[in-house]
């Protein structure tokens, strides 16, 4: 691993530094792994494309040095189809937060998985929509509070990777800003799986969504994600009663399946052939 | 009647509380959002009269409105920018199934690039929907353009935007006097439109037409918007008797002997407005509506007070045509017996209005030069 003032001159866009970020935020967190593990994995910087939705986590796209797309709400994943169609040799992470990836971006996001195209879906789940100041999304836990449910969400939340799976994705892993470097190793599974891979990062917002539920400040949030969390071997050996409650961690799915781009490349050539 | 230090997101959010709502529907977008989160508190704490709900996308919003609509429900939702854009073909759908809904769309420009500032060419792309399209240039007329806007649209069944700049009002606060529920509600009255969706009356909504009886519609609804002019004046004399103030369709103030005047939208008409006394031999025309666009009554205050050069403040504009409403302006001023010269100044990306850029612009701009369009960043 490089030292982290290399990886910093290397991999971010320093000019743009400070991020605007709250204190406190996962997503700064997020990114580092991000960067961490394009480098440990090897890849050419310049064979590497990030796209991003809208929302404090897509901001990411804009600190980070690489070929990035800050693009509309929602649809990071249809620009990222267009762009690993044209260049399929590309390696693609998609950025998306919570909203952007499973409100606005619901349909993109299960075509994508049906389609098992060869995209790196990092969805930073802090289950608010964080930029506009605190409104529920679809991952916001039932009785949770928002400015746009002052009471408490009646509404339920998406399980996203049953979601995926349900949806043809061939990969999934959950992980969270408080264990980064198990994020890191997430994020290199996901890159070299073929396929659609989805990573849900929890990630806290302290100021939009800790707030409001009384969940604490940074520390506090990092710590109740890190004790909730289950690694899935663990989960494995515990009895329902245990596991109430608990989130699942890591590699919750992953199967080989044809892959979209691929396989039309290859209908392409044979034709041509 | 209370006096309130409001940002012009809080003054729509409590007029749609005065008004009674049955159903308000959102999704957040900067800078609107401030709106839907006041109406949501209204909601939680019983003081909306009616339900909140939180939909994934602005397309669901509108959609969720429409449904609502057509069974006879009052109401709301706001957006701005980018939400609207990807709202446009419901908002043809909700004019085409004349259901008078309220929207407020709080003015952003569209990408690419990201951009926060107030261009107006979110709103003026919808010029074609069929909705009316008032515009606002302080807290204040938010206030009572919403308050106006469920009268309008009620009366004549089509649906209405209630358009304000994004930051220059929408986070500004201003003293709004914000009138009591009880007068706000014997303005407007109950919902009195008629249902589309009845119980019990099975039928099939906007199923499959010819063109034949698209044009047919379409001229009701062209028809309908011709009543804007009578409408207005039986509000203003309402608004008067209620509240003590009324609006023009066209704000015209014209100093004595003054030949020229700027014509602002929004929120540059105030700044102009405050302007006004530096300008020399200048007045204002503050543009209220846009749809329907108010073309007879611009002509009469130009004939009236002999106007020759027009100066349109822009802060959009149709790339490739210039500013839209010096466009709109031109076309409703042709075939007059001496028009105006019209001139623009395009401030696109929601560029501010200076006094100071106004003052620079008037200043070389003398009749000799006949330029048809200046630049924002000129100044």
């Amino acid at each position: 691993m490089a030292p982290i003032e290399q990886l910093t001159q290397d991999f971010l866009r320093t000019k743009k530094l400070p991020h605007i970020w709250c204190p406190g935020c996962g997503n700064g967190i997020v990114t580092a792994a991000l960067v961490r593990a394009i480098e440990k994995a090897g890849y050419d910087q310049r064979e590497v494309v990030i796209v991003s939705g809208i929302g404090c986590s897509s901001r990411a796209a804009g600190y980070l040095n690489f070929n990035t797309l800050h693009t509309t709400h929602g649809r990071a994943l249809a620009f990222a189809t267009g762009l690993k169609m044209a260049r399929p040799e590309l390696t693609l992470f998609v950025i998306m937060g919570d909203g952007d990836c499973s409100a606005i971006g619901g349909n993109h996001f299960i075509h994508s998985a049906r389609r098992n195209i060869d995209l790196n879906a990092i969805v930073i789940n802090n289950h608010i929509y964080g930029m506009t100041g605190g409104q529920h999304s679809p991952l916001t836990p039932t009785g949770k509070k928002a400015t746009t449910a002052p009471g408490g969400t009646l509404e339920r939340a998406f399980n996203l990777l049953e979601l995926a799976r349900g949806a043809g994705a061939t990969f999934g892993a959950r992980g969270n800003a408080a264990q980064p470097r198990q994020l890191e190793k997430m994020i290199i599974q996901a890159a070299r799986h073929k396929g659609f891979s989805v990573l849900e990062a929890l990630s806290t917002c302290p100021i939009a969504y800790g707030r409001k539920n009384r969940l604490g400040g940074a520390v506090e949030m990092l710590k109740g994600m890190k004790d909730s969390s289950i690694a899935i071997e663990r989960a494995k050996e515990m009895d329902e009663a245990e596991l109430e409650g608990k989130i699942l961690n890591g590699v919750l799915f992953s199967f080989d399946a044809p892959e979209f781009s691929s396989q039309y490349h290859q209908s392409i050539k044979k034709g041509q052939d | 009647m209370a006096l309130k230090m409001i940002s012009g997101n809080q003054a729509a959010a409590i007029a749609v509380q005065r008004v009674g709502v049955d159903l308000v529907t959102a999704y957040p977008i900067t800078p609107q959002t401030a709106i839907v989160e006041a109406l949501a508190d209204f909601a939680a704490n019983g003081e909306l009269g009616g339900d909140f709900v939180s939909v994934e996308s602005e397309y669901a919003a509108l959609a969720c409105c429409n449904g609502a609509a057509a069974t006879g429900a009052r109401v709301f939702t706001a957006t701005g920018s980018h939400g609207l854009a990807y709202m446009h073909e419901m908002i043809h759908w909700c004019s085409g199934a004349r259901l008078p809904i309220v929207m407020v769309n709080v003015n952003r420009t569209i990408g690419a690039p990201w951009c926060l500032d107030p261009d107006q060419g979110d709103s003026l792309s919808q010029r074609d929907t069929g909705w009316l399209q008032l515009y606002c240039a302080n807290g204040q007329e938010v206030f009572d353009s919403v308050i106006q806007a469920f009268i309008l649209a009620e009366k004549l069944l089509l649906p209405c935007m209630v358009v304000f700049d994004g930051f220059y009002i929408s986070h500004t606060y201003e003293v709004v006097d914000v009138a009591d529920e009880e007068i706000v509600r014997k303005l407007v009255g109950p919902p009195a439109f008629a249902p589309q969706v009845i119980p019990g009356q099975p039928g099939n909504l906007h199923g499959l037409s010819t063109g034949e009886t698209q044009l047919k519609l379409v001229k009701e609804r062209h028809q309908a918007m011709s009543g804007v002019p009578l409408l207005f004046a039986q509000i203003n004399a309402a608004f008067n008797e209620q509240l003590g103030r009324s609006y023009n369709i066209v704000e015209a103030m014209i100093p004595p002997g003054a030949k020229r005047a700027v014509v602002a939208v929004g929120a540059t008409a105030e700044t102009v407005r405050w302007a006004l006394p530096a300008l020399d031999h200048t007045g204002l025309i503050q543009l209220r509506l846009f749809r329907p666009f108010p073309a007879a009554e611009i002509r009469e205050v130009v004939r009236e007070k002999g106007l020759n050069e027009l100066l349109v403040i822009d802060r959009n504009c149709s790339v490739g045509m210039g500013g839209i409403f010096a466009q709109e302006l031109r076309s409703a001023l042709y075939g007059m017996k001496s028009p105006p010269l019209v001139r623009s100044l395009i401030l696109a990306g929601g560029v501010d209005l200076t006094e100071n850029m106004l003052l620079d612009l008037l200043q070389s701009t003398g009749p000799e030069e006949n330029f048809a369009l200046r630049w924002g960043d000129e100044f």
